[in-house]
């Protein structure tokens, strides 16, 4: 067997058996019995050579509308934005790519210190004390959000917003299922929270409360009137947040939130048809030795220079083993790596001039939409997404746009069964005034 | 500051400076205070940095040459498989149509992404000898939760609600634990007996009406085929468990036994070890699960399904778990491994399991005359040797394993696993050359014999590296997890 990938030539195999004491490769196999013993080789497609797979896998992509020929208005937590360039540069050099996770620190200083710096911008843009080195994504932290909050309180009951990503909701009853713990829906009105409601669920029981700010529907949630209610009850104030919008609006840590987590996918990670993005993970230092995952902290070496090493592993699975809390070993250290060059990228200055560009956009796209006789839903101060009502199905809507290099927004109709045809609008800053004009001008002659 | 310190990204910041090129506004603008109640309006900054693209550019490279991957050097970290990440895969994976593809957008455009996880998962249902695959976990401690949470609802559709427990070996991977608690269940360990594998007569003890599976590595940690395979997918069954197999050393029996094969009922891959994922420095991986046919109800959905030629996702799955990741899993690792799964084809993947194996068996031979060899047989991909020898001249595993970072090499895994005293875990794969493995050979060597004849220079190591040992008891009691302007 020549392969590019596989080195050894006949003459080194020669010359290992012989070391090994052996006389075929074959007989390094002889513990595998032979009932369970695979003869042959695997019924799959056959080698092809570099160019020719290439080529095949191009024209694969190439049967996919993608973001970059089509103009996107189509959000519902994962989004098409300004990705510097320099990010996939950083993130190509293969000192990064082809390491594993820092256990040697002398050898891994630079991504220690990348997290370390990505752990510092997350802190900065929640208003929280203390973030991790990732998770997988912005669903799967808000799972382990709730199970830290049913472990801290040791309560077993979690309201959790409908207003919240639909496909988050269900992730955490997932993991929910496995603690055995309960989850309750909040039911949404005018778009936000319904806070009576809330109110109605809540009691002592309640491990914590989950929202997620903006939400959903692209709209500001009562966090101070949240906030209130929740503490009384000494439950955890838990606040899902898109990373990019913290430009602007006031940090969920400046509400008094307990958990802030996240996905940080608007910093310059692709769609990648959704994953693998990047989740954050941000608390109060109240709750630093319950975080999950990994931790990057700062120390000397031997000289007294500065260095950064994984940190309070006491609570990491691989210690506590059966005592775990959770079970995340990994993190999505690329993407966070990915995820820092575009915040160190874009900036002080420049995410609170990308946040505001997405309100900007989005407003006047609202305001034109009104303009050509749409009905706009749960109006009220917003980020970058809001729902449209149409006449005909959003799928049937999508399917048209398509044809005209539009890529609609989200069918709500999906998850909720009272916003049938309803789209969700995601409006962000690499729209322009002409493709937001195009947009509802050819959404023409759907208005409900 | 210590002169020798690496600057971080913020002490370079200087106010004025920008690194980014957004779009211009070409809307008219209102005012925020129209658009946003005051409350929510941020009134302190975030302290960002404020840097030029050249800053940013000449910042990571600096960061980089801190950093050892597969590509600067031999890493033969046991157990975490670091083979080399083919190149290719990286420009595949950065086509326009699966890197900026939504996951939200109408399936009639994605058909190829959805061939693509389709194929990709035909792929491992023959690879692994499983009867379905779902792609959705993203690691492979994920796949191993979503293994588990399927076994419950299996159990629980039975009425089987008493099988509370989940047997592990003393060699098992941490994480095996772990998943087994976070998925509700409690967790019984299971004795290897002298020669390294799983004691029988222990299983036999420990199996019951309780239990709900038995979590198995084959080759377990040790590197070791579990022989009595059979027998314990026997006495597991018989009790009415299940049997879960950690993929995480898969690159030892490509195309020599498959988990199906064996009587495993559950499976998860790391794409990211025996199907080059890049590791990231810590992630992203993928991590797909596959099940036989009693268990595919289970499955989290949806599932990609292929009916009258279209690609759909099935989301119609009653009995499903749910969802275990928001979308589909971590398409864009998906898509390095099925590249790299068409790159090597049939014959190749034989190949990468023959190789992986001869290049462990060489090195654990001819290692063996200067460290303790704790089980004397044939390994796979990946042996264990133990540093007992080395550690009554003071010198510990630990010591051995910082002295390689001064001959350029990434240390293998050491003490785990946690049933081998001193435990030095090596994994060369099957991309390194005879050459490279007969120079850790000689660095080895040359490690022993320093052990013997001036130990310091071990235990004082490295020696070469841009900072020395680290004080970790600093770190984890005053904790500093982030920069703070003083």
């Amino acid at each position: 067997m020549k392969h590019r990938y596989l080195p050894l030539t006949e003459q080194d195999k020669k010359s290992m058996l012989s070391t090994i004491g052996i006389s075929s490769v074959d007989e390094l196999f002889n513990d595998i019995p032979e009932k369970v013993r695979f003869k042959g080789e695997y019924n799959i497609k056959s080698a092809k050579p570099e160019t020719a797979l290439m080529k095949e896998l191009a024209l694969m992509a190439g049967k996919n509308a993608d973001l970059k020929m089509n103009i996107s208005f189509l959000g519902a937590g994962v989004y098409d934005h300004y990705m510097p360039v320099i990010v996939d540069h950083v993130i190509s050099r293969s000192e990064f790519y082809t390491a594993y996770t820092p256990y040697q620190p002398e050898i891994s200083q630079g991504e220690l210190q990348a997290i370390f710096e990505f752990q510092t911008m997350i802190c900065e843009l929640t208003g929280m004390d203390v973030a991790n080195s990732s998770m997988y994504d912005g669903g799967t932290a808000l799972a382990e959000a709730a199970m830290l909050s049913a472990g801290q309180t040791k309560r077993k009951k979690v309201l959790i917003s409908s207003a919240v990503h639909p496909e988050s909701r269900d992730v955490v009853k997932s993991y929910a299922k496995g603690q055995y713990i309960e989850v309750i829906e909040i039911p949404q009105k005018d778009g936000v929270t319904n806070l009576d409601a809330l109110k109605e669920l809540m009691n002592d029981e309640i491990a914590a409360v989950i929202v997620q700010y903006p939400n959903f529907f692209g709209r500001m949630e009562p966090m101070k009137e949240l906030e209130e209610v929740i503490h009384s009850h000494k439950s955890m104030f838990v606040v899902s947040s898109n990373p990019l919008s913290l430009g602007v609006l006031t940090p969920p840590g400046k509400f008094g939130a307990d958990i802030v987590v996240g996905d940080a996918q608007p910093f310059g990670i692709p769609a990648a048809f959704g994953g693998p993005h990047c989740g954050y993970f941000a608390v109060t230092s109240k709750l630093m030795r319950k975080v999950p995952g990994r931790l990057v902290g700062q120390t000397v070496d031997e000289e007294g220079r500065r260095g950064f090493v994984l940190t309070l592993q006491a609570r990491e699975q691989h210690i506590r083993r059966d005592k775990a809390t959770s079970n995340i070993c990994s993190n999505q250290a690329l993407n966070a790596l990915a995820a820092s060059v575009a915040m160190t990228a874009i900036g002080k200055k420049g995410v609170r001039e990308m946040a505001l560009a997405n309100i900007q956009k989005a407003h006047y796209a609202k305001k034109v939409f009104k303009e050509n006789g749409f009905e706009l839903v749960f109006e009220g101060p917003s980020f970058n997404e809001f729902v449209v009502k149409l006449s005909k199905p959003v799928k049937e809507v999508n399917q048209n746009l398509i044809k005209k290099g539009i890529i609609g927004g989200y069918d709500l109709g999906r998850d909720y069964q009272e916003l049938e045809q309803h789209m969700l609008v995601a409006v962000t800053e690499l729209r322009t005034k002409e493709e937001i004009d195009t947009f509802v001008n050819e959404l023409g002659d759907y208005h409900a | 500051m210590h002169s020798q310190d690496q600057q971080l990204i913020f002490e370079m910041s200087q106010p004025g400076r920008i690194g980014y090129s957004l779009p211009e506004l070409d809307v008219p603008e209102t005012d925020l205070s129209e658009l946003l109640p005051d409350e929510y309006i941020r009134k302190e900054e975030p302290e960002l940095p404020e840097v030029s693209e050249l800053d940013i550019m000449r910042h990571y490279t600096a960061l980089s040459k801190r950093n050892h991957g597969v590509d600067s050097g031999f890493y033969p970290l046991g157990s975490c498989t670091m083979k080399y990440n083919p190149k290719m895969n990286e420009n595949v994976a950065r086509f326009n149509g699966f890197a900026h593809i939504h996951p939200l957008q109408d399936e009639s455009t994605v058909q190829g992404a959805m061939e693509l996880m389709y194929d990709l998962q035909q792929h491992l249902i023959e690879i692994t000898g499983m009867d379905e695959v779902t792609l959705q976990p993203a690691a492979g401690a994920h796949g191993e939760w979503t293994g588990l949470m399927m076994i419950r609802a299996f159990h629980e559709a039975n009425g089987d609600n008493n099988r509370v427990k989940v047997i592990v070996p003393d060699s098992a991977h941490g994480t095996n634990p772990a998943s087994a608690t976070v998925a509700g269940f409690e967790t019984v360990t299971v004795k290897s007996n002298e020669s390294g594998l799983v004691d029988l007569e222990d299983l036999r003890r420990v199996v019951g009406e309780d239990t709900a599976a038995l979590m198995l590595t084959n080759p377990n940690t040790l590197g070791l085929f579990e022989e009595n395979i059979l027998e314990m997918a026997e006495i597991v069954h018989n009790a009415g468990g299940k049997l879960y197999y950690d993929g995480a050393n898969l690159n030892a029996v490509l195309s020599k036994a498959r988990p199906g094969d064996m009587g495993f009922d559950v499976v998860h891959l790391n794409l990211h070890k025996t199907f080059t994922g890049p590791h990231g420095g810590g992630g992203p991986g993928s991590g797909p699960v596959g099940v036989k046919s009693d268990l595919i109800p289970y499955l989290p959905k949806p599932i990609v399904a292929k009916r009258d030629g279209e690609f759909v996702f099935d989301y119609d799955r009653p009995q499903s778990i749910g969802r275990v990741k928001p979308f589909y899993g971590n398409f864009g690792i998906n898509v390095r491994a099925y590249t790299y799964i068409r790159t090597m084809g049939p014959d190749g993947l034989k190949a990468v399991t023959e190789y992986a194996v001869l290049n462990a068996n060489y090195m654990m031979r001819r290692l063996s005359e200067f460290y303790d060899l704790p089980f004397d047989r044939h390994c796979k991909h990946e042996f264990v040797l133990s540093g007992k020898r080395q550690k009554k001249l003071g010198v510990r595993t630990l010591d051995i394993a910082k002295r390689l970072l001064d001959f350029g090499y990434h240390p293998p895994t050491i003490y785990f696993p946690l049933n081998v005293e001193e435990c030095i875990m090596i994994e060369p794969t099957e991309t390194e050359s005879k050459e490279t493995l007969d120079d850790f050979i000689d660095a080895m060597i040359q490690i022993a014999k320093e052990a013997e004849e001036n130990p310091e220079v071990v235990q004082e190591a490295p020696h070469t590296t841009v900072v020395s040992r680290l004080d970790e008891t600093l770190a984890a009691r005053k904790p500093v997890l982030r920069y703070q302007k003083i």
